[in-house]
């Protein structure tokens, strides 16, 4: 692996060497390298590009990375991530994509992934978006997550786009049955001209079905961003819905948080946010002997955190 | 040592000079615990917004330790060792207590010492240095939190804006034994702007500021006995029309 890739690596998934447990490495639109373990088995799809990832039930305690790096230009690249996650596990997804592009040519990395959750298991899902490169050609990504949860079972999702991702539309669904509980955290950076656009659809459909929506954003330059979470409660059940961001130059932020109750036990609640730096916040951190440009960095980190 | 120069700071509110510190001069000499009172709406808050540099004066000069510092930004300022707590501290969503304390001291604080500087303000540390400095704290856990960024330094001058505003009265015993620590401890000259009986009795030297102007200046022995001895005769002082913004 050379140097550009291990940057990638370790900006998507924290990786310096291969990582402990299962794994599935995938560069430039094919597989690089794979390991399964006892309880952990990654078989490579028969009927379209992909993999399915089948956890064994009542798996404690272990992880899986599943890294994608694209390095080279005009790649465009489709793939289908099935998880079978088997009841009573707990274990740890790392996904996330890098791209470098120093071509002219887009490359683009549309990730499907469908997450079939086991009665009363946990899951805590990692997934960031990273782009390089000072070629013309457009870093695009475009997730597609679909997540179905099984009943008492627990999803915690964080999917961060770090910087340097052109453009991006998510799509994401979700549904809950009885007494599952969903967290999902979306925390994105855009600047330059970037455009980035969140659908999510969370269907609470099961009693006592739980889902908390946050969603944090800062919109740097002339870059856009749209966002539109949506909870159905079809039960009864609680939703938080919140999207807050931080919009600076000439960026321009849409927030569209929906709330659908079909039950009349469903409590659900949206709230949303948008508004530049405050004053304040930049002079008490000059007060600390900060700059103003330090000041800002240091605000945006702790609120993309 | 800190000296004010002839200060003017006017707004302009619908075309009209509106003089909020009007040609104030003073000193502010080392190793002094200041505590400047006087109603409200007097430019008590503007004055110390002035000296950390916040508010660029209208007119005159602010020297410190000899040099001119009135063209100095708030950053430059900061380096040179003057520190400011706010009245309303600001939040910040993400960022949790123990990295704003370490971020005020400039350095990745220890847990021990982040939490002496909060059990110094009255909170129990374990449970605030990973809060977020965000609107789930009250505002006088906000405040106290404020007061102890500024413990967290070494400074020059250290002003507090009306330190006890919204802390409750169990805990203003503990931050009138801080502020006693401070007048000895980390800092050389510590400013604070306060109402509090309690706080004027720490005081070296008190200033009365109101209508923008510098009412009276001396030792505490001399102040504030005069200043209570007004509270009870008459209420003139204290019924002065409130104006601008503070």
């Amino acid at each position: 692996m050379n140097k550009t890739e291990s940057q990638l690596l370790e900006a998507i998934a924290d990786l310096h060497e291969v990582p402990a447990g299962a794994y599935n490495l995938r560069k430039n639109g094919s597989g690089h390298s794979r390991k399964s373990t006892a309880n952990i088995e990654i078989v490579t799809k028969e009927d379209k590009p992909g993999i399915d990832i089948i956890v064994a039930p009542g798996t404690k305690n272990e992880s899986v990375h599943i890294p994608v790096i694209i390095t080279e230009a005009g790649v465009n690249d489709l793939v289908y991530n099935d998880f079978f996650i088997g009841d009573d596990a707990d274990i740890l997804i790392v996904a996330g994509c890098g791209i470098h592009n120093s071509g002219d040519e887009k490359s683009q990395h549309d990730g499907i992934h469908t997450f079939h959750i086991g009665k009363n298991a946990k899951v805590k899902y990692v997934e960031k978006h990273y782009g390089e490169g000072d070629g013309k050609g457009e870093r695009v990504l475009n997730p597609v997550t679909v997540i179905e949860q099984d009943e008492n079972s627990v999803c915690e999702m964080e999917m961060v786009q770090i910087k340097g991702v052109d453009s991006t539309v998510r799509d994401s669904k979700a549904y809950l049955k009885a007494g599952a509980k969903l967290i999902i955290t979306e925390r994105l950076l855009t600047h330059g001209e970037q455009y980035a656009r969140s659908d999510m659809d969370v269907y609470l459909e099961g009693e006592d079905a739980s889902a908390q929506i946050i969603s944090r954003s800062v919109a740097k330059d002339k870059s856009k961003q749209i966002f539109h979470p949506n909870a159905i409660g079809n039960a009864k059940c609680r939703a938080h819905v919140q999207c807050d961001s931080i919009i600076m130059d000439e960026a321009n932020v849409s927030s569209i948080p929906a709330i659908t109750a079909n039950s009349a036990d469903a409590q659900i609640v949206h709230e949303a946010a948008i508004g530049r730096i405050n004053n304040d916040q930049l002079v008490k951190l000059m007060t600390f002997g900060m700059n103003e440009e330090e000041a800002e960095e240091v605000i945006i980190s702790g609120f993309l955190k | 040592m800190l000296k004010l120069e002839n200060i003017s700071f006017s707004v302009d509110v619908d075309g009209k000079d509106l003089g909020i510190v009007d040609n104030v001069s003073l000193e502010i000499p080392d190793g002094a615990f200041t505590v400047i009172t006087g109603p409200n709406g007097g430019g008590k808050s503007t004055l110390a917004r002035l000296i950390m540099g916040i508010e660029k004066p209208t007119s005159g000069r602010i020297l410190y330790n000899g040099t001119d510092i009135t063209d100095l930004s708030v950053t430059e300022r900061a380096k040179l060792g003057i520190g400011f707590a706010f009245q309303h501290p600001p939040r910040f969503k993400g960022l949790t207590v123990r990295r704003l304390l370490s971020l005020a001291a400039g350095y990745e604080l220890p847990e021990d010492e982040c939490c002496s500087y909060l059990t110094s303000v009255g909170l129990c540390s374990k449970d605030y240095l990973n809060r977020e400095m965000d609107n789930s704290l009250s505002g006088g856990e906000a405040k106290r939190i404020e007061i102890a960024t500024l413990m967290a330094r070494k400074l020059g001058v250290a002003i507090f804006d009306e330190p006890e505003a919204g802390i409750d009265l169990w805990s203003f015993s503990m931050l009138v034994e801080s502020f006693k620590a401070m007048s000895s401890g980390n800092h050389n000259s510590v400013i604070v702007i306060s109402h509090q009986e309690r706080i004027m009795q720490l005081a070296d030297t008190m200033i009365v500021i109101a209508d923008g102007k510098v009412r009276t200046i001396g030792p505490k022995e001399e102040v504030f006995p005069a200043l209570m001895g007004e509270f009870s005769e008459n209420c003139g002082f204290r019924g002065k029309e409130a104006g601008a913004d503070e």
